[in-house]
């Protein structure tokens, strides 16, 4: 095992599932084997605050957050909070979205517009750039409340660990009942 | 076996494998999850505290049982709690006792960032500090027998990035053995009268020069030795960012922050050229390695503000970082109450009536955002009240009527009710509204003395609010339906003109209570495009749910209702003064 550090970046929106996410996450890397650390701020985020979850993974992890522009991938789950989050990233980095926009609250009360050309400037950044539309493709796999796992799959596929962690971190972090539509889900994603 | 846990899950592991009897708390992030994972372990006598003196003075009734206990709470819980903890440190134990105290450097979601090291060697009693998981666990097994040998409290001290960060730790075999609690009486030790006290204090710093060697020889104190042109003395999460910064430096780990190990500090400094102190917050270490007379940097390069992170580290190294890219300024997204919140409507109604709001702890601080506005003044918990009662001292009759304290019902419980009673025993004519919205919301939705349910899911008597302003001396008590505008503003502003204290209490519960049949989702509303004017009326409760949709070609632009986040609380309806919200068919 090299002594490289893979940094991920979760960043959305708070109630949209993204601690559920980087836990998945965390496990299968556990189970592949590695040490891992992660770290987020919970205080608010149920109250729709921004929310920025860091996973870590390597031989031996130190800081729980990832060093300023030096992440590996970001996973982004809203547009706006995607590219707000570009600074984390190292150059070349992997940019996988959800094509989502959550209107932040200036934008709700018609003070601000939603800013334009998101997609288009994150791949002006960091052109190895995947943009998605979890919610369709969840849906094709059964649920559209699956989406963040579409995405985890899309994630997945981007690094080097083994189908079975996969799928054991699924089996232990997703509720029985939602598992079959969940790993149909995750598949689809891991598959594009 | 080996799991990812949190740092306050490891804490709770920990305490489960200690053969803890009895843990109580009140809730604080980043500290809340301990409680909460502590009561899976059904061994453990597991309970919420209205706050976090009586928290830690539940324990320290279990510990003089001689049961093991522990006490969890945030760093300015300790503040509330230090009463106790000062004739603690004297008293000593029976079974060991351990108070957790959670920091939050940074503020991430508090009032303040007070550094709690200063409490324990205020206090006089020995302090561990765990860097991640494993060790939250192995600290707090660890702090249990430290209580007992040395016969103290010992505190347990976390932060944010520990609490909520996750790693792997290695599970240990609960402990076995230890002693059945029962009544033993030994007055002279825990009555502490000023004869039997004056015995207790020479102990007292005995022990701290005892727990200062033990701290030179004990394995959580280590020294690492590489290069030794740079020498780092570290303790919690930021020896991780001085591993990730600066692999090759020699570093003292410390476990043990208070007391300090003096005689391994001067056998470290003597062995690297140039010594530094990495710490988050305050010079505490620093201060007590410059007063021993060695030279070391420390606050000179990184901050007494904030929390240390990796780049910052870097930073005060003069290491430079990663290229980054770089956005334009962009609208941020502050939290804000949910669609539907009970609170919503109160705050509408204070801006409208232009009051001055004294305002207290809990999701209802979110009042004052934009476009609500409706708060002044937010100080610690239960202060609401309290300032109220002292702003009107000063002030003309005309202006004492505008003032209004705001209050959660969990924070009325905290220290709400003391600060009542003062109102009421001196007749300050201010308003409080009591928001009770069934549960203690912003931590996470934990229960309280009124909910009526324990943190063990059993049935209790929750206390009735009105009652208890009634019997503290308030006469004008009135509860209001705060779902509904008009009712809310007329009382609002009857008992604002009211030359005398009154109390209005809320009665409608946060929309996250999980528990059956306590919140009801109304029905779902929609704005009706043709009847809609583009009035903007409906926007100022800044509910997430309603968007304003501009027009294109310059039109004037419509509010929209999201149905899959509207709560149904019809409050924006009676906003409306051209019927176009109504309600889905
Ligand atoms: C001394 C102290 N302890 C704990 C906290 C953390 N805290 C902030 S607000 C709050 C409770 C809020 O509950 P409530 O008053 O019922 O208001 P709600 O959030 O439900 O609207 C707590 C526990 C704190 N800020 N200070
Ligand atoms: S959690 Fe409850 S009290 Fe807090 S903002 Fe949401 S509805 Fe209001
Ligand atoms: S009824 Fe109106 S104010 Fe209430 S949640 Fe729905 S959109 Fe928001």
């Amino acid at each position: 095992m090299s002594d490289a550090i893979t940094n991920i970046l979760l960043v959305g929106v708070g109630g949209q599932g993204i601690l559920l996410a980087s836990e998945i996450l965390s496990e299968a890397f556990m189970l592949a084997g590695f040490d891992v650390k992660k770290s987020e701020i919970h205080g608010m985020s149920q109250r729709g605050g921004s929310v920025v979850s860091h996973v870590r993974y390597g031989r031996e992890v130190h800081s729980p957050i990832v060093p300023e522009g030096e992440g590996d991938i970001l996973f982004g789950f809203e547009i706006l909070e995607t590219y707000r989050s570009l600074p984390l990233l190292r150059k070349g980095g992997t940019v996988v979205a959800n094509d989502l926009r959550i209107s932040p609250p200036a934008v709700l009360l018609g003070q601000e517009p939603y800013p334009e050309d998101l997609p288009e400037k994150i791949r002006a950044q960091f052109p190895d750039f995947l943009l998605m539309d979890g919610q369709k493709l969840a849906a094709d796999a059964g649920n559209i409340r699956a989406a963040n796992t579409v995405l985890l799959g899309a994630v997945s596929k981007r690094l080097d660990i083994a189908d079975e962690c996969w799928q054991k971190a699924l089996e232990k972090m997703v509720p029985s009942k939602a598992l079959d539509v969940n790993l149909k889900a995750f598949q689809l994603g891991r598959s594009l | 076996m080996k799991e990812i846990l949190s740092g306050n899950e490891a804490i709770a592991r920990g305490a489960f494998e200690a053969g803890v009897k009895v843990a109580s708390a009140y809730p604080g992030t980043p500290s809340t999850e301990i409680l909460e994972n502590i009561v899976n372990y059904k061994e453990i006598d597991s309970s919420w505290a209205p706050n976090e003196k009586v928290a830690l003075e539940v324990a320290i009734g279990a510990s003089f049982g001689g049961g093991r206990a522990i006490a969890c709470m945030k760093h300015v819980g300790v503040n509330v709690a230090a009463d106790p903890l000062f004739t603690l440190s004297y008293t000593g134990v029976g079974g060991g006792l351990v108070l957790v105290v959670a920091d939050d450097p940074e503020m991430h979601s508090s009032q303040d960032e007070q550094d709690s090291r200063n409490y324990a060697r205020f206090a006089k009693v020995p302090m561990l500090e765990p860097a991640d998981s494993q060790e939250c666990k192995d600290f707090t097994r660890l702090a249990f027998e430290l209580s007992e040998q040395f016969d103290t409290p010992v505190m347990l001290r976390s932060c944010t990035r520990i609490s909520h960060g996750k790693s792997i730790v290695a599970l240990g075999e609960p402990v076995t053995g230890l002693p059945t609690p029962k009544l033993v009486k030994n007055p002279a030790k825990l009555v502490m009268l000023p004869g039997n006290a004056r015995v207790r204090h020479p102990l007292v710093e005995e022990r701290t020069v005892k727990l200062g060697e033990y701290g030179s020889s004990a394995p959580i104190n280590r020294i690492e030795m590489r290069d030794t042109s740079i020498g780092v003395i570290t303790a919690g999460v930021s020896y991780h960012y001085v591993r990730e910064v600066l692999p090759q430096a020699s570093v003292l780990k410390l476990g043990m922050v208070y007391p300090l190990p003096m005689e391994l500090i001067w056998e470290f400094a003597a062995k690297v050229k140039t010594l530094y102190v990495v710490e988050e917050l305050d010079p505490f270490i620093e201060e007590q390695v410059k007063a021993a007379g060695i030279a070391v940097t420390g606050k000179e390069i990184i901050s007494r503000c904030g929390e240390l992170t990796p780049g910052r580290l870097r930073k005060a190294f003069g290491i430079p970082g990663a290229a980054q890219a770089t956005v334009e300024k962009l609208p941020g997204r502050p939290p804000n109450m949910c669609p539907g919140c009970p609170h919503r409507g109160v705050f509408f109604s204070l801006n409208q009536l232009k009051a001055y709001v004294t305002g207290d702890i809990g999701c209802y601080t979110l009042g004052f955002m934009p476009p609500l506005n409706a708060m002044d003044t937010c100080v610690c918990m239960g202060a609401s009240i309290s300032n109220a009662s002292g702003i009107v001292r000063v002030l003309s009759d005309d202006e004492k009527k505008k003032v209004v304290a705001v209050i959660g019902d969990s924070t009325f419980l905290h220290t709400g009710v003391n600060s009542l009673m003062e109102m009421a025993y001196n007749r300050a004519p201010a308003t409080v509204v009591i928001l009770d919205n069934r549960i203690t919301a912003m931590t996470g939705r934990q229960d309280n003395p009124a909910s009526g349910w324990t943190l063990m899911d059993d049935q209790t008597t929750g206390v009735d609010l009105v009652q208890l302003c009634t019997a503290l001396g308030i006469r004008n008590v009135r509860v209001v339906d705060p779902l509904d505008l008009a009712q809310t503003r007329a009382v609002l502003q009857e008992e604002m003109n009211r030359p005398e204290p009154s109390v209005i209490i809320t009665n409608r519960p946060c929309v996250l209570v999980k528990r059956d049949g306590v919140f009801q989702k109304g029905l779902v509303l929609s704005v009706d495009q043709d009847h809609c004017t583009g009035c903007k009326a409906c926007l100022k409760l800044g509910c997430p749910a309603i968007e304003w949709q501009p027009a294109p070609d310059g039109k004037k632009g419509k509010a929209f209702i999201d149905p899959q986040l509207c709560n149904g609380c019809d409050v924006c309806r009676q906003l409306c003064k051209f019927d176009a919200i109504g309600r889905v068919q």
